[in-house]
């Protein structure tokens, strides 16, 4: 019987973390994944009601924990838990909407890095991410998620706060990623 | 050397001196000089010869309209060729080299053009350089380009980065001298959020270079308090060295900000420039105003500058042009350089206003002025000694951004000049000089009007006292006395007789004269010459000059480095790599990787002792063929298709039908663009009543993906479909070969028997519990799976197939080795994906259903596409297997001449099959289908092969496809 060890999207057996000037950036390992589309026609509040399953409206992020979902386009959003709970996160939210709606794992298809920086210094952060993508992230509020590109590639940026923010990317790409990230960080900080 | 040329004042730091060379000889400078200005205090006023005439010149001009004073700076992979030595800010160490000049600046061979200028009149090229035809490329061109010409680059490798990035605004100000900074005040103090950039690096505008008092301070103290002031404020961003290059849609200005140009080395890690892309709800334009020359005989020497340029040289760099100064001009503007030279004790010899009918007619000193002629009223003239002369003919309000989306400006007769239009970008407004309105009094006004106005504020704050003199100009463009060249366009030696040519012989549209003259095609982009060149045109045509109009003006507003333009996207980080589940195992075996995409592929995998690639390639078929062989192939579009209506959407983007297929099995699916022709192939799997996973070469994963949304978005809405990638999500590997199963046995948890689970099967398994999927298909030829697990899986999957099937001998196999048992089994890929072949021409035309509406079904029977003796797919091998073969060749019979008429098709992919023991190709073969058996040519020019081939089936491996099932 196999007993498959996992490897991180940056190639190790832990997540890594990296400093540069005042920003850490975390790979988070511990996060499952699975997109939530409603069908045609289907109501979903009361089945997300009933599994406790948040789910916002556009450009937004919501927790209700275990779960934490933002939205990703029309009708559509990632759902995400704790991995060691919830790896199975699609079969779950596929028990609670049924065929209500198409449920997709999305856990591996991303790298999640958590960027931070002390409260001392939450404007660096923003500076960081000037040079990245196009989120006006000084102006749009807490819990503001959005689609955009970081060195060509297509990534989801949350904002938890003025210096707190998680970026998603496309897992195959984490060493391009988290390159651009700090190269940028090196550039602005 | 000594400053011998400094005055008192200026916004320089005299406690610090900052030691430059130039040509090789050491200056000295302060901190706020510029090249020029240091140079100039120097006494140093030759810095560059012209692009055709090899003139010398000396700066014009004290900014970024600057058309002589272009300089190489620094040398090795920082060396930048034609850079304005007017706005390089000076540093410790800078090295400036003039540039078009053999062997030296004082002396330049090449000068021999002055002398033969009557060759080189407007329109000379396209009449000289007409034949021989074929001499142009070889002969002429190389010529003319050394002879030409601007600078160099070293062509080493430029080792500073160049950053990107977007910022965000309610308001934009482009420029900051007075109306700028009252805009940005205005608005700041109202608490928006503000950008001001400004191309020097001294915020005030024209306040530095003038004397003029604003509320009892001068005007430079008022910007820096100004400055200072915003500079407190967390909602203002100062971006100083930066230029605002263009006007783009939806209000998004460009701009390049030059972090590190002023100094030796970027501080490490950061940047040497970054490109702005801005996104403001308003912006407004106070980019001020350029003044222009008066263009006479022998304008262009040394000494000769603009009258504002000599009077900020004095003002805000304490630097005299000459001991003896003249001024000339036919506007109030050009008095007071004058004036403001008198005050700090230069002496100036002669103003020559041509209101009261005085002109200078011609001038003296090859290497800089020493004489200028002047033709009083009286028509009496007389020589005057002086070494430096301003000139000013009026001034051009700087209207380019607000033209950048085709408004055309204006004509204002009152300063004699073109004002901004009426259409210009939305939320564009235009203040102070670039508005037309040149008093500072006027600019302040403005700039705080546009700011409310932008902003919809109320309530205007007062304005500091200031001048609000009138403008007051009597146009004169050209003195008409004179035989000699008169220059309008310095940088590209354009004079009023090339203007005069240009009209003779017709091209007086103004489009048409900027090209046949180059009138404001240089790097300056005519800014201190395009006024005069079309007034001239309007005198010479007898039209106004606004029914002569202006060229178009175009981003970007100053020359911008290419380094800036590429950003990071250079060398190893030209564009972000996908790694494969695989390849940390791979890169462990030392694999070669190739790429695909923005996937790096493991092409093979070399075992010790192999020593070229056809090695490891054949092993690995043969490998594979005997036993069993794994390739990663996660780089395989994968789409999540999923809703009650998924099969009946299959059913139309596919050829083939897909609403029929059961659950728990897969097919092979062609995928037809709207004309007919194939676009896509891959097999999808039913996994759910109603849930399919579709498979997508790796080349089309994402125009497969984006052309499925586009079908569910817009064309059936309707649809209850829902579509996600899921690509990158899974680990998937092919295990293929005879042993297959039995190694895959090892490590599913289900029992994967014939039985459970026969050929075109495909499921949701597990391995040791971990959720996975399996599919039964088959690229090789061979019994075939392929296995998919989370990605995070994947690298632990690999070596566990590999440990625990241990007693298989199995390999991994790369790109060539899946490349060559394709064709061996006659499977299309790249080479016959080719944008141009249709399902008939790759011998699948019975896969296109005629019982269903699909995307591309009618148009695939188009006459043309279904022709029964088109092109088709076959397999091609060599009589003599020891021949060689090439993709690209081309299908010729027997004892055909190689001529287009006798084409019968080509060789679209070939490989060496160690199955076979020759090379073997696939290709189309027009009626190929029925000349299976018989023998042709393939024949290739470029490299010489003709090779007699036998033209067989296309499945080389297994035809009846046992194996497979097996």
């Amino acid at each position: 019987m196999a007993d498959l060890q996992a490897m991180t999207a940056l190639g190790a057996h832990e997540p890594r973390s990296m400093v540069v000037g005042s920003l850490t950036v975390t790979e988070r390992f511990d996060v499952a994944l699975a997109s939530v589309a409603r069908r045609r026609g289907r109501d979903l509040t009361a089945a997300a009601a009933a599994a406790g399953v948040p789910l916002p409206g556009p450009a937004r992020y919501q927790t209700q924990a275990p779960y934490s979902a933002f939205w990703v386009t029309p009708e559509m959003w990632f759902v995400e838990a704790p991995f060691a709970s919830h790896e199975a996160i699609a079969g779950l939210l596929k028990g609670a909407f049924a065929d209500a709606a198409s449920i997709t794992e999305q856990t591996d298809a991303w790298v999640i890095f958590d960027l931070a920086v002390p409260d001392a210094a939450t404007s660096d952060l923003a500076a960081v991410l000037e040079r990245l993508c196009n989120v006006d992230f000084r102006a749009v509020p807490d819990g503001h998620a959005s689609r955009t590109v970081v060195d060509h590639l297509g990534c989801y940026l949350v904002k938890h706060g003025p210096g707190a923010a998680r970026l998603y990317g496309p897992r195959s790409s984490a060493q391009s990623l988290l390159h651009a990230v700090e190269v940028a960080a090196i550039s602005a900080l | 050397m000594s400053q011998s040329h400094r005055i008192l004042g200026g916004q320089i730091d005299r406690t610090k001196t900052l030691r430059f060379t130039f040509d090789g000889l050491p200056y000295h400078g302060h901190p706020g000089d510029t090249l020029a200005s240091a140079l100039l205090a120097n006494g140093v006023r030759l810095m560059g010869r012209s692009f055709k005439y090899h003139r010398p010149r000396g700066p014009l001009s004290a900014g970024s309209e600057e058309p002589n004073a272009l300089v190489e700076l620094r040398s090795g992979g920082r060396q930048e060729p034609n850079t304005r030595a007017t706005v390089a800010e000076l540093f410790d160490g800078l090295e400036a080299k003039s540039q078009n000049r053999w062997p030296s600046l004082r002396f330049d061979a090449l000068a021999i053009n002055d002398r033969l200028n009557a060759f080189f009149a407007a329109g000379f090229y396209y009449k000289t350089f007409m034949w021989p035809k074929s001499f142009w490329e070889k002969l002429y061109e190389p010529i003319i380009r050394r002879a030409a010409g601007l600078g160099s680059v070293s062509r080493a490798e430029d080792p500073d980065d160049y950053d990107k990035g977007f910022l965000h605004c309610e308001l934009l100000v482009i420029g900051a001298g007075p109306a700028g900074l009252m805009a940005a005040l205005t608005a700041g103090r109202a608490g928006k959020r503000v950008i001001l950039a400004d191309e020097d690096f001294r915020f005030g505008g024209r306040l530095n270079a003038e004397t003029f008092a604003i509320g009892g301070a001068s005007g430079a103290d008022w910007a820096s308090a100004a400055t200072a002031e915003l500079a407190t404020m967390p909602n203002v961003r100062l971006l100083a060295r930066t230029t605002i290059l263009g006007a783009f849609d939806h209000g998004i200005y460009s701009a390049v900000e030059r972090v590190s140009d002023h100094l030796a080395v970027p501080l490490a890690g950061k940047p040497r420039q970054v490109l702005w892309r801005i996104y403001a709800q308003r912006a407004i334009l106070c980019g001020g105003a350029t003044e222009r020359p008066i263009a006479f005989e022998n304008n262009d020497r040394p000494g000769i500058m603009l009258a504002g340029s000599l009077r900020a040289y004095a003002n805000r760099w304490g630097v005299k042009a000459g001991e003896r100064v003249a001024v000339f001009t036919n506007n109030d503007d050009g008095l007071l350089t004058a004036s403001d030279l008198k005050a700090k004790g230069v002496e100036v010899v002669a103003v020559v206003d041509s209101r009261n009918g005085d002109e200078v007619i011609n001038t003296s000193g090859w290497l800089g002025l020493t004489a200028i002629n002047v033709r009083d009223r009286d028509g009496k003239t007389r020589e005057i000694r002086v070494d430096a002369l301003g000139v000013s003919g009026g001034w051009n309000p700087n209207v380019n951004i607000h033209s950048h989306h085709r408004s055309r400006p204006v004509w204002d007769a009152s300063i004699a000049a073109f004002v901004p239009g009426a259409d210009g970008p939305p939320g564009l407004l235009v203040a102070g000089a670039a508005a037309g309105v040149f008093s500072t009094h006027g600019a302040l006004r403005t700039g705080r009007d546009a700011a409310m106005a932008a902003l919809g504020l109320t309530g205007a704050t007062d304005l500091p006292q200031a001048e609000d003199a009138p403008v007051r100009i009597t146009p004169l463009w050209h003195v008409n006395h004179g035989k000699g060249r008169a220059w309008i366009d310095q940088q590209n030696d354009v004079t009023v007789k090339d203007i005069k040519l240009a009209q003779q012989e017709n091209f007086i549209s103004v489009e048409h004269m900027k090209r046949y003259t180059t009138l404001g095609m240089a790097t300056d982009q005519g800014k201190t010459g395009n006024v005069i060149g079309l007034a001239i045109m309007a005198e010479l045509t007898g039209r106004t000059i606004p029914q002569t109009g202006t060229t178009i003006y175009r981003p970007p507003y100053t020359p911008v480095a290419l380094g800036a333009l590429a950003g990071r996207s250079r060398g190893r980080e030209f564009k972000p790599y996908r790694l494969t589940p695989s390849h940390h195992w791979a890169a462990e075996q030392k694999a070669t990787f190739v790429e695909v995409g923005n996937w790096l592929r493991t092409q093979w995998v070399p075992k010790a002792g192999e020593t070229e690639w056809r090695q490891s390639v054949d092993r690995e078929v043969l490998a594979t063929r005997r036993s069993v062989g794994i390739c990663d192939v996660t780089t395989l579009g994968k789409i999540d298709i999923q809703g009650t209506d998924a099969g009946a959407f299959l059913d139309r983007v596919y050829a083939n039908t897909f609403s029929t297929l059961s659950v728990g099995k897969c097919r092979y699916g062609l995928m037809l663009r709207e004309d007919g022709i194939v676009f896509d192939d891959g097999t999808t799997a039913r996994m759910g009543e109603n849930e399919y996973v579709m498979t997508t070469t790796t080349a089309n994963a994402v125009t497969v993906f984006r052309h499925l949304e586009f079908c569910r978005q817009c064309l059936w809405p309707d649809m209850d479909v829902q579509l996600i990638s899921t690509t990158e999500a899974w680990a998937q590997f092919s295990v293929a070969g005879p042993n297959a199963r039995k190694l895959l046995q090892k490590l599913v948890d289900q029992d994967i028997g014939d039985a459970a689970f026969p050929y075109m099967g495909a499921g949701n398994i597990t391995v040791g519990g971990l959720r996975a999927r399996l599919f039964r298909i088959s690229f090789s030829g061979e019994l075939a799976y392929e296995i998919a697990v989370p990605t995070r899986y994947g690298d632990a999957l690999l070596r566990e197939m590999l440990t625990q099937g241990a007693e298989f001998d199995p390999i991994v196999y790369g790109t060539e080795a899946l490349g060559v048992m394709r064709i061996e089994k006659g499977h299309v890929a790249g080479g016959e994906l080719n944008g141009q072949s249709t399902a008939l021409n790759m011998g699948l035309g019975k896969m296109v259903s005629k019982k269903k509406d699909s995307i591309g079904m009618v148009l695939s029977q188009r006459e043309g596409l279904s022709d029964p003796g088109g092109y088709r797919l076959v397999g091609v091998k060599p009589v003599d297997p020891k021949e060689k073969l090439t993709a690209g060749s081309h299908f010729l019979a027997v004892g055909a001449a190689p001529v287009a008429a006798n084409d019968a098709g080509w060789l679209s992919s070939k490989v060496y099959s160690p199955h076979v023991g020759s090379d073997i190709a696939l290709g189309y073969l027009k009626g190929g289908d029925a000349k299976i058996g018989t023998r042709m040519r393939a024949v290739n020019l470029v490299v010489g092969q003709d090779t007699l081939v036998d033209i067989v089936s296309p499945h080389f491996v297994d035809p009846e496809g046992e194996r497979v099932r097996g």
